[in-house]
């Protein structure tokens, strides 16, 4: 809402800065986005008169003016306009002045000539016909007698461009700080200034309207109140300047006097207007009802729609003329040869308006102003003003009275008058009187015990609204600063610590973190090969997402850490090491809501990267959450991964993460030209099946044994399956398991390998013997030989 | 004789002095000092002595052993010494050269800020809570006091998965949970991401951060939001920070505020970062509607609180004077590293 300081300055007096009135407002709720003064970058035009014109000697179409700029000596001023004559007032830009648009003018040559300035059009002066309609575009702007003639003064006194705008950004809440008198109240009580409000006066001609109009109201529910006035003999012309300086200021173009009024009106009393003729009107009879089936209309801009029964429109004897609140048809506007108009001024329910809007596909002015709820009582003052501003206009003959369909509850509501309430619920100490003041500053009333609420404050329900209302103008400043007080149990929840255990895990695994959107474009799940028939395929997906690339909730992390990876590589990152912990997405059906399963996804490409380097650094997590006791197997058959270098790993047959190099085909999809490797934990596993609880075990006092040991075994044995075994066959003093060679070779016959591991073992409560440590051995033998592998020889 | 010892302390002080390194004065030892040295030697002559001058000689010839021992002992030290001066020198580095580093990794910088507010509202009491990203509509709006066709709705272009379901907008919906689940007092936080469809550009994502805040007790006013979220701008930017209220308007709080804290950057001055206000707004709050309340469950009659929102992004971009917001999502290496 951008407010006009001259229009305000009608209802209250305001003697402080534009800086302090943006100050003040903003802390009194109004709140300020900005505040301009009209013009502000113009600077050093003045008004000047030609006092002579000739041809340049050089050019066939540039003009040599003397203008007298209001000093003793006319300045000489070359032009190639061609609408100027001798006698004009104009705007004249001097040596060292900015016209709109920033460009800096400066004396000089023009073809031989001497030029001290320029002569400007409006659109120099950032202004355009509908400001000054008495202009052409592409000339010399010459003022006419609605301006300030006297020769040399700023051009902005003289043709009015000289107002401070103000933009406010008002809340839903307050429909009604949606007008220029909805502010000025603000300002009063802000300003503890009286609020001047105006009755509008209409003489009227002695005709009676009720001959002219009638209106019925066919759904009081979705119409409260419908007022209408007819005026005849229009006379469409361009409106005062003052009133086409004011719409300016606030944003709206001035178009002729009646569409001008209507605007006019809505900006002063948020109340929307709506003119249309009467000759389009079947049976001058307005009904207001909800459309037809099948019933169509084409509204002022020009736009076929079809009406269905959930839209209100206002209708003639035979057809909708006006969606209700949104737009009118295109017989309703103000033609050449129009003679006699309706006024109407009415309020529709909120949502009403707003599901017709939303339903055609049109928000306008109105709509906006009505889905907010308005007060139907605004309605008569503010067809009053538009009547007799069409008198005070000469743009009508206004038939007397007023049509006044009125099914609206006008019984006034109230609230209980509670301050110690209010103070108990703000945490201040403002006295029962003081309390009273600020509400009636407001245009609250307040007698025997109650508050009543004025009709313009739709948003006051409840004594909390009460509360802000003293809180706001008591200052949100006064309000004391009260440190909580009381105890409180706040503690970490073990996911909680979890995660943070997570992250600070991986960080001291060099992975950094990243944070990646939620959604992506189905296509990923091709890009990372998965079945045509995968459950993955199967996302929640977003009835209206931003665009194809966000339109789906991921049902695997892994396609987000691939595009990251992606976009490292394409910019030429050498290496990245990452990790997220985010969620995947999936679907519930339509009853339940999707589960969010959270997952620690890793990535990295680039030196010092492998399989065997992801593989550290998941198990490393593992061991830090507390998970020691899991199994690895190779996985062949996952898509997006390797065949030969992917491995799961399990706890109680669980799958807690799967890990291994991306696979070409995945690459390639992702753009990456290097070798690339993921990894993902799932999180809730990871908590069930972690114990981070430690007990210290007392440090060994006897001495450890260590045996090495060499299998042949087939070459494509997982050597995990051989360490399983020889630390079950060497049972409880088994210490350490490390494997030191994998040898594949001459010496071995081809398809096997031989494995060597060194095995420490170590009693807690004695030295072992020589024989002890060479029986576990033997036992270890026995085993594997059971199953056909031999001691290498 | 006693000529001949005086002599041989002159001759082996002479040659330990010039001894430079430890096997001369090995060599010494063995020459004065060893069963053929030259005291030794000296010492054989003992018996042609007077039974007078036996033990005067006796005393002297020990007196100049004893010394020729204290001396060899302090220059085997001073050369060990020497020695290892002259090691240490021999292996001086280039202290200038690169070091081998095991790189760590980067936290994102939204949860550097993010567990910063965290371990604050900790320190104050709060728990942290979560829900839904996938929510109901009736979480995310009804139960807020946002009914259907509300204009509220407007400001927050919603995604939607079905009629009912949706992404939900703010972090609001985390009230309603936790006040349905838990009795006050409540005293909560409830950081996490929000939809809303806003095209991505430098100022919006369609995905961002909110840390909702809740506190529901007896006697709860708005002194104690004030107060409380005073504290928490002195724990994030210092003890000097001072925060200011403006009216505003939420659905679902009543009396509603915008708080600005007084700008970090120039301590309410005015400058670019504050855009000349000397105010920077952080969050948004005000005390619970009561009608919230009811539909929770509590009793607004007994109990009232207050709620607030902050938005991430906009802490962490001031915070690290990021001036693009697709930067936190684009996750370049080069980015991330710098935190």
């Amino acid at each position: 809402m951008n407010l006009s300081k001259k229009w305000v300055r009608d209802f209250v007096d305001l003697d402080c800065t534009d800086k302090e009135f943006a100050d003040e407002m903003t802390l009194s709720g109004s709140k300020v986005e900005a505040f301009e003064k009209e013009g502000a970058a113009l600077s050093n035009i003045v008004t000047g008169r030609i006092e002579s014109l000739e041809r340049h000697p050089d050019s066939d179409h540039m003009w040599v003016c003397m203008v007298n700029v209001g000093k003793a000596e006319p300045i000489q001023i070359v032009t190639g306009a061609q609408n100027l004559s001798v006698g004009d007032v104009v705007p004249v830009a001097m040596d060292d002045s900015v016209v709109h648009g920033g460009k800096h003018i400066v004396k000089g040559k023009l073809r031989g000539v001497e030029s001290a300035g320029m002569l400007c059009s409006l659109g120099e002066l950032g202004l355009t016909t509908h400001d000054f309609p008495y202009a052409i575009e592409d000339g010399i702007f010459v003022l006419g007698d609605d301006c300030d003639k006297t020769l040399g003064i700023d051009i902005r006194e003289a043709i009015g461009l000289n107002d401070t705008v103000t933009e406010f950004e008002i809340t839903s809440n307050r429909p009604d700080c949606l007008s220029i008198i909805g502010l000025a109240r603000e300002a009063a009580a802000t300003f503890q200034k009286p609020l001047k409000l105006h009755a509008p006066a209409v003489k009227g001609s002695g005709k009676d309207v009720r001959d002219f109009l009638s209106v019925d109201i066919l759904n009081p529910d979705r119409c409260y109140r419908y007022c209408g006035a007819v005026v005849e003999n229009v006379r469409v012309k361009p409106s005062p300047r003052w009133m086409r300086e004011r719409l300016r200021a606030c944003g709206v173009r001035p178009i002729n006097n009646i569409v001008d009024i209507t605007n006019y009106v809505m900006l002063e009393y948020g109340q929307p207007m709506h003119a249309f003729d009467l000759r389009f009107l079947k049976g001058s009879h307005v009904i207001v009802r909800t459309a037809k089936p099948g019933e169509t209309i084409t509204t002022l801009d020009g736009i076929e729609r079809s009406l269905n029964e959930s839209m209100l429109v206002i209708a003639d004897e035979e057809k909708p003329v006006a969606v209700a609140g949104v737009m009118g048809g295109e017989y309703s506007g103000i033609m050449d040869d129009t003679d006699t108009i309706v006024f109407e001024s009415a309020c529709f329910n909120g949502p009403s308006t707003r599901v017709t809007a939303k339903k055609l596909g049109m928000r306008t002015e109105s709509s906006s102003r009505f889905e907010k709820e308005l007060d139907p009582a605004s309605c008569m003052p503010a067809i009053l003003r538009a009547l007799e501003l069409v008198e005070q206009l000469d743009a009508g003959d206004v038939i007397s009275g007023i049509i006044d369909c009125d099914k609206s509850n006008r019984t006034p509501r109230t609230l209980p008058f509670r301050p110690d309430w209010v103070n108990e619920f703000i945490g201040i100490n403002v006295g029962a009187d003081e309390q009273k003041a600020i509400l009636e500053r407001l245009d609250f009333k307040v007698e025997n015990g109650l508050i009543y609420i004025p009709s313009f404050r739709g948003d006051i329900e409840h004594q909390a609204d009460i509360s802000e209302e003293i809180a706001r103008f008591y200052g949100y400043q006064n309000i004391p600063n009260r440190p909580l007080s009381g105890v409180a149990n706040a503690k970490m929840t073990p996911a909680q610590k979890l995660e943070r255990r997570i992250s600070a895990t991986l960080l001291a695994s060099g992975l950094s973190e990243i944070a990646t959107f939620s959604f992506i474009s189905p296509k990923h799940y091709d890009r990372i090969r998965l079945a045509a028939d995968s459950p993955k395929r199967n996302s929640v997906v977003i009835r209206n997402p931003l665009g194809e690339d966000t339109s789906v909730m991921r049902t695997t992390v892994l396609p987000s850490m691939l595009d990251v990876l992606s976009r490292n590589y394409n910019n030429r990152n050498e290496t990245a090491k990452l990790f997220e912990i985010s969620n995947e997405y999936i679907p519930n059906g339509e009853d339940k809501l999707p589960d969010e399963n959270q997952m620690i996804t890793m990535g990295m490409y680039g030196e010092g990267c492998d399989f065997f380097t992801i593989k550290g650094v998941t198990e490393e997590l593992l061991y830090a959450c507390g998970v020691n006791d899991y199994d690895v197997a190779a996985v062949m058959d996952d898509p997006t991964f390797h065949p030969g270098r992917t491995a799961e790993i399990t706890v109680d047959g669980k799958r807690i993460a799967l890990l291994g190099e991306v696979h070409p085909k995945v690459l390639e999809n992702y753009e990456i030209g290097v070798k690339a490797y993921l990894a993902q934990v799932d999180f809730s596993l990871l908590l069930a099946c972690g114990n981070t609880d430690r007990k210290y075990h007392q440090l060994p006092r006897f001495p450890a044994s260590t045996r090495d040991l060499a299998f042949v075994c087939d070459a494509d044995l997982p050597v995990l399956r051989l360490e399983k075994m020889i630390a079950q066959a060497v049972g409880k003093i088994l210490e350490n398991i490390a494997l030191f060679d994998v040898y594949v070779g001459s010496q071995i016959p081809a398809g096997m390998k031989s494995v060597a591991f060194s095995i420490r073992m170590r009693a807690a409560d004695r030295t072992l013997t020589d024989e002890e440590a060479d029986a576990a051995m033997k036992r270890a033998i026995k085993a594997l030989s059971a199953i056909g592998i031999e001691l290498r020889s | 004789m006693k000529q001949q010892l005086e002599e041989i302390r002159a001759r082996a002080a002479a040659a330990l002095q010039s001894a430079g390194s430890l096997q001369e004065l090995d060599a010494a030892r063995v020459r004065f000092l060893g069963k053929k040295g030259e005291l030794t030697a000296i010492l054989k002559g003992m018996g042609k002595l007077t039974a007078e001058e036996r033990p005067l000689i006796g005393q002297l010839a020990n007196e100049i052993r004893a010394d020729i021992e204290a001396h060899i002992q302090q220059n085997v030290e001073l050369i060990k010494e020497r020695m290892q001066e002259e090691k240490l020198k021999a292996e001086t580095i280039d202290v200038t050269m690169p070091s081998q580093k095991h790189e760590l990794g980067h936290k994102h910088p939204l949860s550097i800020v993010l567990d910063e507010v965290k371990d604050i509202f900790y320190g104050m009491g709060f728990s942290v809570a979560s829900g839904p990203e996938i929510e109901w509509d009736y979480y995310n709006f009804e139960a807020l006091n946002i009914p259907k066709e509300h204009p509220a709705r407007d400001t927050q272009d919603t995604f939607y998965i079905t009629e009912n379901m949706l992404l939900r907008t703010q972090t609001s919906p985390c009230q309603i949970r936790v006040m349905e689940q838990q009795k006050p007092p409540i005293r909560v936080i409830a950081p996490g991401r929000v939809y809303r469809s806003d095209a991505v550009d430098a100022t919006h994502s369609p995905i961002f951060h909110q840390i909702e805040g809740l506190v529901v007790d007896k006697g709860i006013t708005m002194a104690d939001l004030k107060g409380n979220l005073e504290s928490f701008a002195k724990s994030l930017y210092g003890e000097d920070t001072r925060i200011r209220l403006r009216p505003h308007h939420f659905p679902f709080t009543e009396p509603s505020c915008e708080i600005d804290v007084s700008c970090f950057n120039c301590g309410g001055k005015g400058c670019p970062m504050c855009k000349g206000e000397g105010w920077i707004e952080i969050l948004g709050g005000g005390m619970v509607h009561p009608k919230v309340l009811k539909n929770c469950g509590v009793d607004p009659d007994v109990y009232s609180g207050f709620a607030f929102g902050i938005g991430l992004e906009r802490l962490v971009m001031f915070r690290f004077n990021i001036d693009d917001m697709r930067l936190l999502y684009e996750n370049d290496v080069r980015f991330l590293n710098q935190f």
